[in-house]
């Protein structure tokens, strides 16, 4: 056991030099740090570093009452903050026994499947910034922000959500946030269209990427792989179709999947995944006009805050509001696991409770830390230029991976 | 719901574990069993290549610390069969200052990093991982933060005191 990070020791006579990629680098989209043996412009191996922007939310989960916890979540993957989110209140929910009505369910998926093409624009279209192609990524970063739109319509901020409540949203959609939903989904696919016919046989494109990094499915599963490019190795392993959470039975989509594993066929699996987020959503939209109308919550009082006007004027509404801001509501000591797709794989909480108003532990089962792990064995034998489109479709965000 | 149920799960390692695995729990439908580290890696190799339940999936490794009990340190296991769509939690618990547990790095390659956290933040020591160092804190870092008796903040510091509702 060495409690040193291994650093190359070259042999003078060898061709091989040292090369630290990240920690800070425009190519690494965000802080990893991968120290290389290369030979010219091929990689010898790599020894990843993580763990520069690790804030311990572990630990300070175990510190806060449930409610609190959801910021957190929002700093892991935060290119898809809304799905930790729901994923968090969902595993407070089912700790809490929290049966949720249809429309919140509903709700609940257009936001999830927003976040998800949100966070797969960005992954396709930096994909494409990285082996050259700049238009894509300034074409779709506009629909990002109409994304974005939609939750400062529904929540009030963009990127560090802090979206919905344990037991439902704060607030009801308006009707302002469906009008920019409905025209997301009208306009949308043209866009997506012409992103995929910029990309999708685009000669230069299709020679960067086909190929590129390929990866058994063998392989994928042995290193705990999920999400797109677990399916794209061509295993349909999605958590949505596996084990539905929040009424995603009631849905019809399909989970695609990949054939060899390698760059090209994650991107195409991502795109596909966004032409089925906007089926899901158009179905929960058309859904959400069959349910009453005024639900946005579970009637839950001692999760769910009650309107300011109660407080001031109905001494129970007071006594809820008061125990929940406190952190002071009953739940079962117990332990359970949740898991819910997130954008780039399976996102797990496993929570331990003593009956406390805190967890007594809470670990995150964080997609990008496990995907990570084989970035570099599989780099060795790569071009540098190989590696960093390579780094760029496992969509590996540091918030989650560093937690 | 899954293919095979939790009672024919737990039935299958009864028949070749006998009372080396037991079960102690069942919250949320998920299969919870405990057992000793002599056989954890026996139980993992036969959960994962039994032609019956293929839980070839790892999900998690974790630990967890009760300082109260005689074994506070506990080891967990996620494991998930894709095929059967079931899930199964394994736990092992190590006395305090013998927190040696075989690695699982063998049977599954993505359980290098997982162990490397688990180590980092509870001291577990896998014996027989390649690269067991601190992955997500410092390297010169000399205890095992997540332990229960670490606190979340220094407890002495003055910088947040308030004057009229403490700390």
């Amino acid at each position: 056991m060495q409690n040193h990070p291994v650093f190359f020791d070259n042999d003078p006579q060898s061709e091989a030099s040292t090369l630290n990629l990240g920690p800070t680098h425009p190519a690494t989209h965000g802080v990893f740090q991968n120290v290389l043996q290369i030979d010219g412009e091929r990689i010898l191996s790599g020894v990843s570093t993580i763990g520069y922007i690790h804030r311990a939310f572990e630990k300070i989960a175990e510190h806060r009452p449930y409610y609190q916890i959801t910021p957190l979540t929002d700093r892991l993957n935060y290119c898809s903050s809304p799905i930790n989110n729901m994923g968090w209140h969902m595993t407070v929910e089912k700790l809490a026994g929290i049966k949720t009505p249809k429309r919140v369910d509903y709700m609940r998926i257009i936001i999830m499947e927003l976040a998800r093409i949100a966070d797969h624009i960005v992954c396709n279209a930096i994909l494409g910034v990285d082996t050259g192609a700049l238009t894509g990524f300034t074409y779709m970063m506009q629909w990002r922000e109409k994304i974005y739109e939609i939750y400062e319509e529904v929540c009030g901020s963009r990127l560090t959500t802090n979206i919905g409540r344990i037991g439902g949203f704060e607030r009801n959609f308006n009707h302002i946030a469906f009008a920019k939903i409905r025209s997301f989904v009208k306009e949308y696919p043209a866009v997506l269209k012409e992103f995929e016919s910029l990309f999708n046989r685009n000669r230069i494109f299709v020679d960067r990427t086909r190929g590129v990094a390929p990866v058994t499915p063998e392989t994928a599963l042995s290193y705990s792989w999920s999400g797109p490019i677990l399916r794209a190795t061509g295993i349909d392993y999605d958590v949505r179709a596996m084990e539905p959470y929040s009424s995603y039975e009631d849905f019809d989509f399909e989970v695609p999947v990949g054939d060899n594993g390698d760059v090209y066929s994650r991107f195409l699996v991502r795109n596909e995944e966004m032409w089925q987020s906007l089926r899901l959503i158009e179905q929960a939209l058309n859904k959400i006009e069959k349910e009453p109308s005024d639900i946005f919550h579970a009637d839950v009082p001692e999760f769910f805050l009650p309107p300011k006007e109660e407080v001031y004027n109905n001494m129970e509404a007071l006594i809820y509001h008061f125990k929940i801001v406190m952190g002071e509501v009953e739940v079962p000591a117990t332990e359970l696991y949740h898991a819910v797709e997130g954008a780039n794989g399976e996102l797990g909480f496993y929570l331990v409770s003593d009956g406390g108003r805190s967890p007594y532990r809470l670990h995150f089962r964080r997609p990008s830390f496990i995907n990570y792990q084989m970035y570099a064995p599989m780099s060795a034998g790569m071009l540098l230029s190989d590696a960093i489109i390579n780094m760029s479709s496992l969509n590996v965000i540091a918030g989650e991976l560093d937690a | 719901m899954g293919k095979i149920t939790n009672q024919e799960v737990l039935d299958k390692i009864a028949e070749k574990f006998n009372d080396q695995v037991t079960l102690t729990g069942e919250a949320y439908g998920l299969l919870t069993v405990e057992t000793g580290r002599e056989q954890i890696i026996d139980l993992l190799t036969f959960l994962k290549t039994d032609a019956a339940l293929q839980f070839v999936f790892l999900t998690d490794i974790t630990a967890i610390h009760y300082p109260e009990q005689e074994k506070p340190i506990g080891v967990i296991y996620h494991l998930h069969s894709l095929v059967n769509n079931v899930r199964i939690r394994i736990k092992v618990f190590m006395h305090d200052g013998d927190t040696h547990i075989p690695t699982a790095t063998p049977l599954w390659d993505g359980a290098n990093w997982m162990e490397r956290e688990t180590y980092d933040f509870f001291g577990v020591i896998f014996d027989g991982h390649p690269d067991l160092r601190r992955i997500l804190n410092v390297d010169d870092m000399t205890v095992f933060p997540m332990r229960r008796e670490y606190p979340l903040e220094d407890p002495n510091r003055v910088d947040k005191k308030d004057f009229y509702f403490g700390r």
